[in-house]
Formats: structure tokens, C-alpha cells, sequence
């Protein structure tokens, strides 16, 4: 067992756990942030996605030591001044989700990909964002409603 | 009214349910222990914890409505929401009826001890049948509101009218609900009164029905705050993990446990051939599994492979039973309308094993009481029928468990069971605490249960009209579901021939209509080859006037179909393809792309789908979108190998699933036939997907295409 501080949602947490354990049993089991889902544990589907230093990460590929030291956004952690990010907003007003279990893990990675590049065409979407499944397949509803976060973020801006 | 389901449920006749893995042995002494203070169980009668009884329909809100009294209605239902949007539609038919904002009612979804049974989640039926009894509920709780208000300013109740949750008399009387509510004992004044056939809102008045209102719960959904079944947390609980046999049919001869219970914090259960472990975390747990595999020795069976699939199943017939039963239905001479038909064509189409892969596997968290008494939430598709699954393990009764099911992370007929819900509430009792369980994606695939594979054989003839003359159609294993040809036959037969199946399997997305549809309008497209017809007119000739028809020519129309398309490029193929099931109907025309190696790229799809009157058009269009996309996955890529017993490509980097690169253009449209009653719309335009890019890869190269996956 070892001990870890891991700083999450801007707040720090000091965990005690195996040394190889993911991040993704960690936050939810130690921490009761389950926002973040399971849905492979290798890396091929990205419903875990969490923000490591601003970049989408899988966490139930990231053992613990990796996330130290870092800065760790989960979908808990994702809102503005106590409101909704756009990109949460546009996911309500586009009806992009269906079950819902993809859609943390899709609200981080169009949250990233928009900071990265504001103004995505439909190509630069369904790249950036191939690596979530929704096996709902409700993804024309996502893109849509990563195009309206960009808008949003256009007429706040 | 409408009819309701009365004692025994009609079971969905095609639905497929695997019975459930284990069956402990109960000895009358473990019994009265896991009872715990032993006197708890003269209190529990069979079945009579909660409103055990089929939902009512008609006049009796009693069960399935209650309104507080700070006027929020809360509506119960047994119904189970796995993506499918049944809460916002249920919520929406009760403030529809009751006049009350849409944002006031709540839904109560499958808990056992507090919803009605509202039978299974499947086969379409949510709309065609829970949706009118909620109005019907909500339409007689609404005129017995109006005559409580009424009551009170000695007005007639014909001229009583409630919107947005405010009942008003033209005489002057106003009262909102919440008032009322507070002055007036609800649940009496609900049950006391009956209301004889409850008239439901007209479709030319509805208000909330018909448009598109927001999700129930998206803001708990993006933020993370919804708790799927795997994100149930209980006090003191514990994480489980179960050992799995390497290979189907293999036994287990014995286990040494010492190791994984020398481990810190780690219990072991064992009982008979369940053996798992609890543990402070996953990890732990699956450490303590891990040395369980060690200790453990089996004895491994003969198993199949999918390679010798479609061999196996021919050869391994039999007469089933029940739902599984094998069918024939013949009208006419088959035998001598191939005879004399104009032109003879013969096919044999086969669809493999596919698994529904839900984004959430299965997972259960279970909590026993002091008393006996077990609770469990879970993702099911059957939540009444799980929950007696679980008293059934474990030689309850069924009052002492009760399910509930959070809304769940995807289903598409593949949640039917409740093998996750027995395995942590077997853990949870050996370790004295709550047990969460989730299945690793492996154990998804492995263990959970698959779309079946079939062979369908096709025969069948036309005149020099191209008129179908006969029609031969024999379904190995898949299922029944949409068997029946819908194009005009005078000779025809069509059979499901059950099969010893190799692998577990169950329901999936309109079930066995897949299938059959694949094969019935691949062959079509043969039978208008033989005819030397074009596809669209041979089957416009062949097809009844109605509703597929209708959709049909729409389809055809939107998508610019063109007879033999003589103007189109030589690396370019179209296909159409239609079909109805459920009540509802679909067309759909697929444009390919070879892509000169052999490959194929699908360039544009169109769609065309009619299920009634529609109620939510936003979530219709998603479901419709979301199952043709899901299809092309069963179309282009989805196929489980097995071999010794194992599965082969049990992972997502191996069994790819459609992402968002996958999406081809599509141009969707819904025929809305306010004129008729809905039907459910989450399963059927799945069907004419695969068929349609069969047939334009048939078109593009003239080999017919018998085979899914396709790519
Ligand atoms: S659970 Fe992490 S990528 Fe699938
Ligand atoms: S909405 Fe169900 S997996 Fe994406």
C-alpha cells in the first residue's frame, strides 16, 4: 500500500492504495466520484475519460503514480461557477444521449478538443472524438451538439 | 379501454431468456439464518410486498399514480429505462392527461417493491401498451380532481377543466392542484372513486405528446450525478469478483481457496460450482480471483467452433419447447409452384453470433438486511422476473427481495437476465456486507448471452409476370420474429427449425427480424434478378397496398431511385430494402462505394420509418438513428469467433462496434400517421439495413451477397 496525493476538481485528495491500481477504481471507489464509467479497461472506449493537465486520459489505463502530481478534471469537476460548461448545456439542448453511460466520458473529450481548437468542421469532430463509443450510437446527436458548444462558446466569447 | 395484462403476462412469443446460472443449495438451517431473526418470516407472504399485482388499466389510478401535496405527481411503472427514453414518454402521457407541467411529475421506474409489473422491457411494448395505461390512469385521476374542486364551489364538473397543474370552473372556481392536494386526503379520494372508460386525450389536442421535450435527468446525466447500477454505493460495502471458467463446458473439479483467503480484507464464497470473492476494492478482489484461477482445476468439455457453425446447427435440430418451439406454416403447393415457375432461385443466407455489448456490463450492487430481507439494484430488462430469478437462488420468497433498477447504460435485448444481481448478493451474504459487482468487458462478452446465429434457407419461383408463384423459407435457430413473408405468395412455407444452440443467447434489437429480414429481401432481390426486374418495381408488384408499401415508395422517392440506374458510375451499387415488425414499418436504401480491392465504402443511407402517431419526435429520430447505425455494425463488422470453448474476439479492439468515423450521410424521415395509434419505434428500423447493402453490393457486382457481415 502506498500513499498517493492526487489533486482533483482543484481540491487535494490523499489516497492509500495499491501502487498499480488505476485511476479509474480509484476515483470511484475510494473517492465516490463515479462520473467517470468502466467500459473496457483497456483503453479501446474512452467512457473513463478523465482530464490529465487539460488532456482526455483514459483513467482505468493510468495507474496511480501517473496521475500524481497532477491536475485531474472529472465530469464533477467540469462546471463553471457552479453552472453547467457549454459543452454540458449543448449535450441537453442536442439530446445526445440516449442511456447516458458514454456521455461523461464524450463531455470531456469535446470539452478538450474545443479548448484545442474552437472552430472544428465535422471532420475535425469525428476525429477527435473516434476514440468514445457510444454504443447507443447516438452520435450524429453528439456532433450536433459539440457544433452548438462551439457556438455557444462563440457568442459568449 | 385498453386491455391490460391480467394474471399471467402474455409473454413476448418471440422473446428468447436464457434461465439463470445458479441455484444454491439451501439447507432449512442456512435458511433460517440468512432469515435472520427467524420470526421475520411468518410476516412475509408470497408475493405480497408491494403492489405485486399486474399495473390496472383503465379508471384506477390507485398503483400507478399519487399526487403530493405540494402538487408534484408521481407516476409508478415497472417499466425500465435503458436509453430508450420510456421515463420522458411516460412522464410526458401523464401531464398530458392530467394537465399538469411536465417538470411537476416524476417517475418512479422498476423497483419492485413500489412500481406495478408492467411486464419485460422489450419487444416494443412500452408505447403500444404502458404509455395508454398511464393516460388512461392519469385521464380518470384527472376527472376525479376536477370533481373534488368542483365539490367545493357546488359546481358541475362537465364545465370543470385543470391546466398547468391549475383546475378552474367557469364559474369562478380556482384552485391550484397543490392546494387541493394539501386540503384533501389524495390516495383516499383516488382510490375511492372509479371513473368508467377515462377519455384520453385526443391526438389533434395533445400538448405535451407530440413535441420534443428535454430528457428527464440530462442534467444528472452530464454532470455525472446520475448512479448507473455499477455506481451504487453502499455503506460498508464491499467489491466482488467471480471466478470464471476457461472455457465453455468445462467443470470444475476442485479449488483451493487458501491463498485468496490468507488475503488481507478478502472473503471467499463457494458453493457448489460458484466460487467468488469480496474484497475492499476491485483490485483486491480480483488479486484474491486471480489466486482462485490458480487453485482451481477443471475438467474441460467438447465445445464447437464457429467455424463449423452453420454445420452444427443444421445438424443439431430438435423439437425446442414453448417460446423456443420449432413452426411451420404452409399455405398452397410449394413443391409444385417450383415446378412450374417461370424462373427457380435457391439461397442460403447466414448471420453469425453478435453480442449487444451495452457501454455499462452488467453489474449489481446487493444489500441483505438483518431480516432476511435481500435488496438489489441492478440493470435488467425484466426486473420482476429477475427479481424472482434471485429469491429462486437463494429459496426466498419473493416479498423478501426487492430489485431496483437505477436507469441503466444500454440494454438492446441483452439485459434480460440477472446473473450479476445473484453474484453480488450470493458475495454480499458470505461477506456480511453490501456487494458491488461489475463485469469486466471480457466476462461481457464471454458470459453474458448473444444475438443467435442462423442459417436460412431460401427457395422460391416467379411467373413470366414476375409474380412470386412459391415461397420456401426456413429459419435454423434465430428466431421467429418477422418470419412471414409480407409480399403476395400463393405457395408458400416458412419454418423456424429450433437448434441446440452452442453459445448462451437471448434477445437482441427486434430479435429475429434481423435476420429474417435479411435473408427475405436478399432473395427478393434475387427472385427480381431471375424475373429481370427492377428491384423497386419487383417488389411493388409483389407488395400488398398498405403501410410498408407506403414507405416503401417514400423511401425510393427521397432517395432519387432509379430503374437499373443506367446513368450511375461504374464503382457505385444501390440497394432498397424493406420490412415490418412490431407495428411498425422501414425502408431503406443504402449507395456503396467499391473501393477496387474488394471493399466497400457506405456512401449514403435513406430511411423512411412510420410507427403511428408520433409522441416525442426528437427521441424517435435518435432511436431511428441509433438502431441504423447499431445495424450497420451487425451489417458490416460484427461477428463472434469461438474456438475450444473460448471467445476468440471477446474485446473491442477485436470486435469492432460502429464509432464515429462509421456514420454514413443518412436522410431520415418519419412518416407521421396521426391518424393512428403508436407504436413502438426503438427496434424495427434496424431491419432493412443489412439488406440493403447487401443488395447494392449485388447491384454494383453482381454476386448476391449471403453472408453478414458483410465487409
Ligand atoms: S474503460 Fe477506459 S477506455 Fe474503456
Ligand atoms: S448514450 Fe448509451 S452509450 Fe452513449
Amino acid at each position: 500500500m502506498t500513499e498517493f496525493m492526487l489533486r482533483i476538481n482543484g481540491a487535494d485528495h490523499t489516497v492509500t492504495s495499491d501502487p498499480d491500481r488505476s485511476l479509474l477504481q480509484t476515483l470511484r471507489e475510494d473517492l465516490d466520484l463515479t462520473g467517470a464509467k468502466y467500459g473496457c479497461g483497456e483503453g479501446a472506449c474512452r467512457s473513463c475519460t478523465v482530464l490529465l493537465d487539460g488532456r482526455p486520459t483514459a483513467a482505468c489505463v493510468t495507474p496511480l503514480s501517473r496521475a500524481e502530481g497532477r491536475e485531474i478534471v472529472t465530469i464533477e469537476g467540469l462546471g463553471e461557477d457552479g453552472g453547467l460548461h457549454p459543452v454540458q448545456q449543448a449535450f441537453i439542448d442536442e439530446h445526445a444521449m440516449q442511456c447516458g453511460y458514454c456521455v461523461p466520458g464524450m463531455i470531456l473529450t469535446a470539452a478538450a478538443l474545443l479548448r484545442d481548437n474552437p472552430d472544428p468542421d465535422p471532420e475535425a469532430i469525428v476525429s477527435g472524438m473516434n476514440g468514445n463509443i457510444c454504443r447507443c450510437c447516438n452520435y450524429p446527436n453528439i456532433v450536433r451538439a459539440v457544433e452548438r458548444a462551439a457556438a455557444l462558446r462563440h457568442a459568449e466569447a | 379501454m385498453t386491455a391490460h395484462f391480467d394474471g399471467a403476462v402474455e409473454p413476448e412469443r418471440y422473446e428468447f431468456s436464457e434461465k439463470p446460472r445458479y441455484r444454491f443449495s439451501v439447507s432449512r438451517r442456512a435458511f433460517l439464518q440468512s432469515m435472520g431473526a427467524g420470526l421475520a418470516v411468518l410476516t412475509f407472504a408470497e408475493g405480497v410486498s408491494g403492489p405485486e399485482a399486474w399495473a390496472q388499466g383503465g379508471g384506477t389510478p390507485t398503483g400507478r399514480l399519487e399526487i403530493g401535496t405540494d402538487g408534484t405527481v408521481t407516476v409508478f411503472t415497472g417499466k425500465v429505462e435503458v436509453g430508450q427514453g420510456s421515463r420522458t414518454q411516460i412522464a410526458m402521457a401523464a401531464a398530458e392527461e392530467l394537465g399538469v407541467p411536465l417538470d411537476d411529475v416524476r417517475v418512479v421506474m422498476s423497483d419492485t417493491d413500489r412500481a406495478p409489473n408492467d411486464g419485460g422491457t422489450f419487444g416494443s411494448h412500452t408505447t403500444p401498451r404502458t404509455v395508454p395505461e398511464v393516460r388512461e390512469a392519469a385521464a380518470a385521476a384527472r376527472t376525479i380532481l376536477i370533481e373534488l374542486a368542483c365539490e367545493r364551489w357546488d359546481a358541475d364538473p362537465a364545465d370543470g377543466a385543470i391546466q398547468d397543474g391549475v383546475i378552474r370552473h367557469p364559474g369562478g372556481g380556482e384552485i391550484t392542484l397543490a392546494e387541493l392536494a394539501s386540503d384533501t386526503d389524495m390516495d383516499e379520494a383516488l382510490a375511492g372513486r372509479s371513473v368508467e372508460s377515462p377519455a384520453v386525450t385526443a391526438v389533434a389536442d395533445w400538448r405535451v405528446l407530440g413535441e420534443s421535450a428535454p430528457k428527464a435527468d440530462a442534467e444528472a446525466i452530464v454532470t455525472g450525478a446520475h448512479r448507473y447500477p455499477s455506481d451504487v454505493r453502499r455503506p460498508g460495502m464491499r467489491y466482488g469478483k467471480v471466478l470464471r471458467a476457461p472455457a465453455y463446458e468445462a467443470r470444475l473439479v476442485d479449488v483451493d481457496t487458501a491463498a485468496a483467503e490468507a488475503m488481507e480484507g478478502v472473503t471467499v464464497v463457494r458453493d457448489g460450482d460458484f466460487v467468488g470473492c469480496a474484497a475492499p476494492t476491485t483490485r483486491q478482489a480480483q488479486r484474491a480471483v486471480e489466486a482462485l484461477a490458480e487453485g482451481a482445476e477443471w475438467e474441460l468439455g467438447d465445445h464447437p467452433s464457429s467455424a463449423d457453425l452453420f454445420e452444427y446447427l443444421k445438424a443439431n435440430t430438435g423439437s425446442g419447447g414453448g417460446r423456443f418451439s420449432s413452426q411451420e406454416d404452409t399455405e398452397g403447393d410449394v413443391a409444385e409452384a417450383m415446378e412450374n415457375g417461370a424462373a427457380t432461385v435457391r439461397g442460403s443466407y447466414k448471420v453469425p453470433y453478435i453480442q449487444h455489448a451495452p457501454m455499462e456490463p452488467r453489474a449489481a450492487a446487493a444489500e441483505w438486511d438483518g431480516e432476511g430481507r435481500l435488496t438489489v439494484w441492478t440493470g435488467t430488462q425484466r426486473p420482476f422476473d429477475v427479481r424472482n430469478d434471485v429469491a429462486d437462488a437463494f429459496g426466498l420468497q419473493r416479498g423478501q427481495v426487492r430489485l431496483i433498477m437505477p436507469d441503466t447504460g444500454g440494454g438492446f435485448g441483452g439485459k434480460h437476465t440477472g446473473d450479476a444481481a445473484i453474484e453480488a448478493a450470493k458475495l454480499a451474504q458470505g461477506a456480511g456486507h453490501p456487494v458491488s459487482l461489475q463485469w469486466t468487458r471480457d466476462e461481457e462478452f464471454a458470459w453474458a448471452y448473444f444475438r443467435p446465429a442462423g442459417l436460412l434457407e431460401t427457395a422460391g419461383a416467379v411467373d413470366s409476370d414476375g409474380r412470386i408463384t412459391a415461397w420456401d423459407f426456413t429459419n435454423y435457430n434465430s428466431g421467429r420474429a418477422a418470419l412471414q413473408s409480407p409480399y403476395n405468395t400463393p405457395n408458400k412455407r416458412e419454418r423456424f427449425q429450433f437448434c441446440d444452440s452452442p453459445l448462451r443467447e437471448g434477445s437482441y434489437r427486434a430479435l429475429a427480424a434481423v435476420a429474417n429480414a435479411f435473408a427475405r429481401e436478399a432473395f427478393i432481390d434475387r427472385l427480381a434478378a431471375a424475373a429481370d426486374m427492377d428491384p423497386l418495381a419487383f417488389r411493388l408488384l409483389n407488395l400488398p397496398n398498405g403501410r410498408l408499401r407506403d414507405v416503401l415508395e417514400a423511401a425510393a422517392e427521397r432517395f432519387g431511385w432509379s430503374a437499373g440506374w443506367p446513368d450511375a458510375p461504374a464503382d457505385r451499387g444501390y440497394g432498397i430494402a424493406c420490412g415490418t415488425e412490431k407495428g411498425s414499418y422501414v425502408a431503406t436504401a443504402a449507395e456503396i462505394a467499391l473501393d477496387g480491392d474488394g471493399g466497400f465504402e457506405v456512401e449514403r443511407l435513406c430511411v423512411v420509418f412510420e410507427c403511428g402517431a408520433v409522441q416525442h419526435p426528437r427521441n424517435l429520430r435518435a432511436q431511428i438513428e441509433g438502431c441504423v447505425i447499431m445495424g450497420l455494425g451487425a451489417a458490416l463488422t460484427e461477428e463472434i469467433h469461438f474456438e475450444d470453448g473460448k471467445i476468440l474476439n471477446g474485446r473491442f479492439n477485436a470486435y469492432p462496434v460502429p464509432r464515429f468515423r462509421d456514420t454514413p450521410p443518412m436522410d431520415i424521415e418519419v412518416l407521421d400517421r396521426r391518424d393512428l395509434p403508436s407504436a413502438g419505434a426503438g427496434e424495427t428500423p434496424i431491419i432493412a439495413v443489412a439488406p440493403a447493402i447487401a443488395n447494392a453490393l449485388f447491384q454494383a457486382t453482381g454476386e448476391p451477397r449471403e453472408k453478414l457481415p458483410l465487409a
